[in-house]
């Protein structure tokens, strides 16, 4: 834990630094009248007929869905690759590459399957 | 963070110094960027403000900084001004936990009447045993930024903007995350400063249970990994949104993407963002890859030192780490031309190209490099 109290001050000074910033570029800033208009979104140039928050594709929630199952295999891989090196040295080599092949084979079967279920397609 | 007074300044010192390096090294990169720019189309650039127009970014920033400031009406205000400082903490935890020379060692020196006891300052932020998987998770919240600036801007460019950046960095990053396994096999180890220490002697490996020692050559993770160096350097610029990947921004499509809405100091808070990432690829790219700080057979910690023996141990130690960090700031900057040549040479792909690049294409050869990397080391490392 002890480990992480630089990651947290550094965090602190960083977010201290923009804040700051954020505050001088509001000082600096030259003032303008703020009308209706130029608090608008931003479009093109008709005023806006948004209501409502806009509509999200439903794809990009299943890429997130399947992205989470890949990316936790993929972290089960980690360790593995850490600890080869001595397994191989040990003699077990061939145990721990057999069982990382079935894991793999698994995976290589989701991925599979996935591109046939036509899960990535962007049209 | 130390143990008493001096090593805990220093130390605070050292991550300050490192993040305003990355702070400062952006007006200089797009000034790098717009005149290779302007050289690459037959143009001059700017040219105008201060000698070759160095201090052109000066005088922007001024601008930056006297612009008017509002938020957009009907957006949230709170997210709106969050995203620009969120964008600044992931590049700065990251490249700070990336080691740029080798340690300095101070013998114990009297000062005010105590005497300071040795110490060793890296010569990076912190340094962790787990350190790869630290960087690879914190350079991976960029997207929170990202996505709080298109949802605070209440604006469709932006939304869809923010939207199409976080797909493409998560798709992306399982290649990342899975070129870099092939690297973890060859060093089994998570600490950036294990990896250079072995890649800094001449090339070693093992041939069917025997080592095999070739001289002047070094040890560099390129030569066992080819495949993965080019997958990460693809991988890495989906990651940091540049040209060819650049979706989230594409201006004939989404006006400026996720930072539409964005203008002044805040917009550039996000440069500084995306310019510290490239910084971080970079130097990620040259520690797996090319040796860190060091290449082996003349800039090695060793005969580096020897060049600065007559001095004593510790003007020696802090000559010695600063030659080293030069070394590798020479790569680290050869790789940040890298990704501005490429921006202006390749034009941007479409939307489906991209995901289909990096999950149909990347992510299998990811994986088989994987494959192939294990069998190979499992042949050659057992004794037969």
């Amino acid at each position: 834990m002890s480990q992480l109290v630089p990651v947290f001050v550094l965090s602190i000074f960083v977010v201290v630094f923009g804040i700051i910033i954020e505050i001088v570029a509001n000082i600096c800033s030259t003032a303008g009248k703020k009308t209706s208009t130029k608090l608008e979104s931003y479009e093109c140039g008709l005023p806006s007929d948004q209501s409502g928050p806009t509509r999200i594709p439903i794809k990009f929630y299943l890429t997130a869905i399947l992205f989470i199952l890949f990316d936790i295999e993929i972290i089960f891989m980690y360790p593995w690759a850490l600890t080869y090196g001595d397994f191989i040295s040990s003699g077990l080599g061939a145990y721990i590459l057999g069982s990382m092949g079935f894991f793999l084979l698994v995976f290589i079967f989701g991925l599979f399957w996935e591109v046939k279920s036509k899960a990535l397609e962007w049209e | 963070m130390g143990n008493d007074v001096f090593e805990i300044t220093v130390n605070f010192i050292k991550m300050v110094v490192i993040f305003l390096m990355m702070v400062q090294l952006v007006p200089l990169l797009v000034w790098v960027e717009r005149r290779a720019c302007a050289y690459m189309q037959n143009r001059f650039g700017p040219n105008r403000v201060g000698p070759l127009g160095l201090t052109q970014l000066l005088a922007d920033a001024v601008k930056f900084i006297t612009k008017e400031e509002f938020a957009p009406g009907n957006g949230n205000k709170f997210m709106f001004y969050a995203a620009p400082v969120i964008a600044l903490i992931p590049a700065t935890l990251a490249l700070n936990a990336i080691p740029l020379s080798i340690p300095i060692n101070v013998a114990s020196f009297e000062w005010l009447g105590h005497t300071w006891g040795p110490y060793i300052f890296k010569f990076q932020g912190y340094d962790f045993n787990i350190g790869i998987v630290f960087v690879l998770a914190v350079s991976s919240l960029a997207a929170y930024s990202l996505l709080l600036a298109g949802y605070g801007s209440a604006n469709k460019f932006a939304m869809y903007g923010a939207l199409r950046a976080s797909a493409q960095t998560i798709s992306y990053e399982l290649a990342m995350g899975l070129s870099l396994v092939g690297i973890l096999l060859l060093f089994n180890t998570f600490s950036f400063s294990e990896i250079v220490t072995a890649q800094s002697g001449p090339l070693s490996f093992y041939f069917f249970g025997k080592v095999i020692t070739v001289a002047s050559v070094p040890n560099w993770g390129i030569i066992y990994q080819p495949v993965g160096a080019v997958l990460l350097m693809a991988a890495m610029f989906a990651e940091t949104n540049r040209l060819p990947f650049d979706l989230p921004e594409a201006e004939g499509e989404l006006v400026a993407g996720y930072h539409t809405e964005y203008g002044g100091i805040k917009m550039n808070m996000f440069y500084i963002g995306e310019y510290g990432h490239m910084l971080v690829a970079s130097a990620l790219m040259v520690i797996f890859y090319f040796g860190g700080c060091t290449i082996y057979p003349w800039l090695t910690p060793d005969t580096v030192n020897a060049w600065f023996a007559n001095y004593g141990g510790t003007t020696a130690s802090i000559l010695t780490a600063f030659v080293l960090f030069a070394v590798m700031m020479a790569k680290i900057l050869f790789f940040l031309w890298f990704f501005v040549w490429v921006r202006w040479t390749l034009p941007r792909f479409r939307y489906d190209q991209l995901m289909d690049l990096g999950w149909k294409t990347m992510l299998p050869w990811a994986l088989g490099n994987t494959i192939v990397t294990a069998v190979v080391i499992f042949i050659m490392r057992t004794k037969w």
